[in-house]
């Protein structure tokens, strides 16, 4: 009872002092309106495109929406000596770890829907299977949070952290099948897009949005799983190497 | 290092914090080397150290935020090397430097330090009040952290360090860099809390703070405890000697040879132009003394005996001169005088 208490106050301060700020909430809206009008113009097509742009769009609204945010709820904290505190609490790591980025899910996800709630007013999203598309939404949000995890306790200057995740965000954009197909990428790249986990929670976004899926979703759900866990555990492993010292 | 503990001032046998063997490097750098010691519980034990002696990379050790190289560290009964988790509900802990939320309020960053600790709402929030008020912040609380002083920021440190009422303190230097009257009244919360039953472990790098406030200190110097008693004890083989300071108006350089020459029993030393220091083991005439001065053609401005202080067997124990502990000089790596 004790650890929930310090959990949803962990995550309940995050969430006010860094994600619902001004600046976070309209980035979230921007840079999916942006994306999706960008892509929309240039396809050249009706209102008929949505349906194929909006998992591309739903996956960077995630993925600009959690990566960045652990570079100020770990990074940051990190550098002002204040997640000392954290870790001087009562209770374990892997608890801790989960609220510092349980609020970065969740306002992920969050952002997923924004297009969503937009693409609601221009397209008919009546044969989108909403079963598949929030379990991939929700894993998406994990991995690409984790991510963000395993930059930010990798370095130590918010910058780095920063830099670092941009590294690896704009790459993963036209790697990930999200406006490309994977199968369209030239042999070379094509096993660095398998090796991404946000490749297979495309997939799933694209097979429960049209149904044209490249692997089959128990694949691809296993799959990324997979990489969140793992990525999970290497961040818990760096902390326990590099921060305590 | 054999332990040096002397007496056990609780009578209940067990040491609330012990530490055996414990040495920590960095590089090449032996910050802390094979050090030993009890804590028992209600006790105040006082870290006394200069600087870069190792103070805050024992404590870091002790609360979990540093792995030890070798030995072991058991709190309330747990081992604590292995699993640093184990006591972390038990202890409260005053870093060197504040590290609360700047962007929260005072009132908001003991709240959520309460939370941490799986403290309820309401009893979150009348103990956070209830620090305020102890602490003087009323008119800052709702202020955001950042924005406050020096002063007001240690004192919401040591508020937020205390809100889930630890009975064991661990407490950095806490009156290190603010100003005199803020000094005092965390001095008084620092006894007011030994007095209510907090084990505490405070380092410091001021002497008279640890013989005012500490039942027993350690000394450490260079990563080692070089001494650890009580207060009482470390004073005992200075307590008898007969101290004097003989303020003189000009030349104390050259009358304290002469004075040496005439007094053979006692111990003169020319602190400066105008100081002369006396020192014995028996009662000093200060009669005489004064008169042969003053025949001498210097005028005594002022004469007092002093108090034996920790601050000579410091001095006596380590080589390390006052100065150097005041004006928070790097230490000099090559010297280790023991
Ligand atoms: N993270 C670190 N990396 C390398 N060396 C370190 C580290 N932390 C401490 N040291 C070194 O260990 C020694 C002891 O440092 P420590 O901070 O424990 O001293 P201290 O007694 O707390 O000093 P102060 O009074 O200045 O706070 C110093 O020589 C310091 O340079
Ligand atoms: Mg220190």
């Amino acid at each position: 009872m004790k650890r929930w208490i310090a959990y949803w106050n962990i995550m309940l301060k995050d969430m006010r002092t860094y994600y619902l700020k001004p600046p976070n909430i309209s980035w979230g809206l921007i840079f999916p309106v942006a994306w999706t009008g960008m892509f929309f113009v240039k396809s050249g097509r009706g209102l008929e495109s949505i349906l194929s742009l909006l998992p591309g769009v739903m996956a960077i609204s995630i993925l600009f929406g959690t990566t960045s945010m652990l570079s100020v709820t770990v990074t940051f904290e990190k550098k002002n000596r204040s997640f000392e505190r954290l870790l001087l609490a009562p209770i374990p790591l892997e608890l801790l770890m989960l609220a510092k980025t349980s609020g970065a899910i969740l306002f992920g996800t969050i952002n997923a829907f924004v297009p969503v709630f937009i693409g609601l007013f221009l397209a008919d999203l009546s044969q989108v299977q909403w079963l598949t598309v929030i379990p991939a939404v929700v894993m998406i949000a994990i991995a690409s949070t984790f991510l963000g995890l395993f930059i930010a306790v990798s370095v130590s200057e918010v910058f780095e952290a920063q830099t670092f995740s941009n590294f690896f965000r704009f790459p993963m954009i036209f790697l990930c099948g999200l406006f490309f197909p994977v199968v369209s990428l030239p042999v070379f790249l094509k096993p660095i897009s398998f090796m991404l986990p946000l490749t297979y929670g495309v997939d799933i976004l694209h097979g429960a949005v049209q149904g044209d899926n490249m692997l089959p979703l128990w694949v691809d759900f296993l799959l990324i799983t997979l990489y969140c866990v793992v990525l999970f555990f290497i961040s818990l492993r760096n902390i326990y190497r590099k921060w305590i010292i | 290092m054999e332990k040096k503990t002397l007496t056990d001032p609780i009578g209940d046998g067990k040491p609330f914090i012990s530490v055996e063997r414990l040495t920590k490097t960095f590089g090449k750098v032996v910050a802390v080397d094979d050090i030993a010691f009890d804590v028992h519980q209600g006790e105040l034990f006082g870290f006394l150290g200069p600087n870069g002696a190792g103070k805050t990379t024992t404590i870091n050790m002790l609360i979990g935020l540093a792995r030890p190289d070798s030995g072991t560290i058991h709190i309330a009964g747990s081992e604590c090397t292995r699993n640093p988790k184990a006591a972390q509900q038990l202890i409260g802990v005053v870093p060197d430097e504040s590290n609360l939320y700047p962007e929260l309020s005072g009132f908001d960053n003991l709240c959520f330090c309460a939370s941490l600790y799986g403290i309820l709402k309401s009893e979150r929030q009348h103990r956070a009040s209830e620090l305020i008020k102890t602490f003087g912040l009323e008119e800052a609380a709702s202020r955001k952290f950042g924005t406050y002083s020096k002063g007001m920021k240690r004192k919401l440190t040591i508020a937020a360090g205390i809100i889930h009422r630890p009975p064991i303190l661990f407490l950095d230097e806490p009156t290190t860099g603010i100003d005199v009257a803020s000094a005092r009244q965390i001095r008084q919360l620092i006894d007011d809390l030994h007095h209510a039953g907090t084990t505490i472990f405070l380092t410091t790098h001021y002497i008279e703070e640890a013989e005012r406030l500490c039942e027993r200190i350690a000394f450490i110097v260079n990563g080692k405890i070089i001494a650890i008693d009580s207060v009482h004890n470390l004073l005992q083989p200075i307590q008898d000697k007969k101290v004097m300071i003989i303020s003189v108006s000009n030349s104390a350089k050259e009358l304290h040879q002469k004075l040496a020459v005439k007094f053979p029993h006692l111990t003169f030393q020319a602190l400066s132009d105008t100081q002369i220091r006396v020192e014995s083991d028996q009662a000093i005439s200060v009669g005489s003394l004064l008169r042969f001065i003053e025949d001498h053609g210097a005028e005594v401005t002022e004469a007092r005996r002093i108090r034996p202080s920790l601050e000579e067997v410091f001095v006596r124990l380590t080589g390390i001169e006052l100065n150097i502990m005041k004006k928070e000089k790097e230490k000099d790596k090559g010297r280790n005088s023991l």
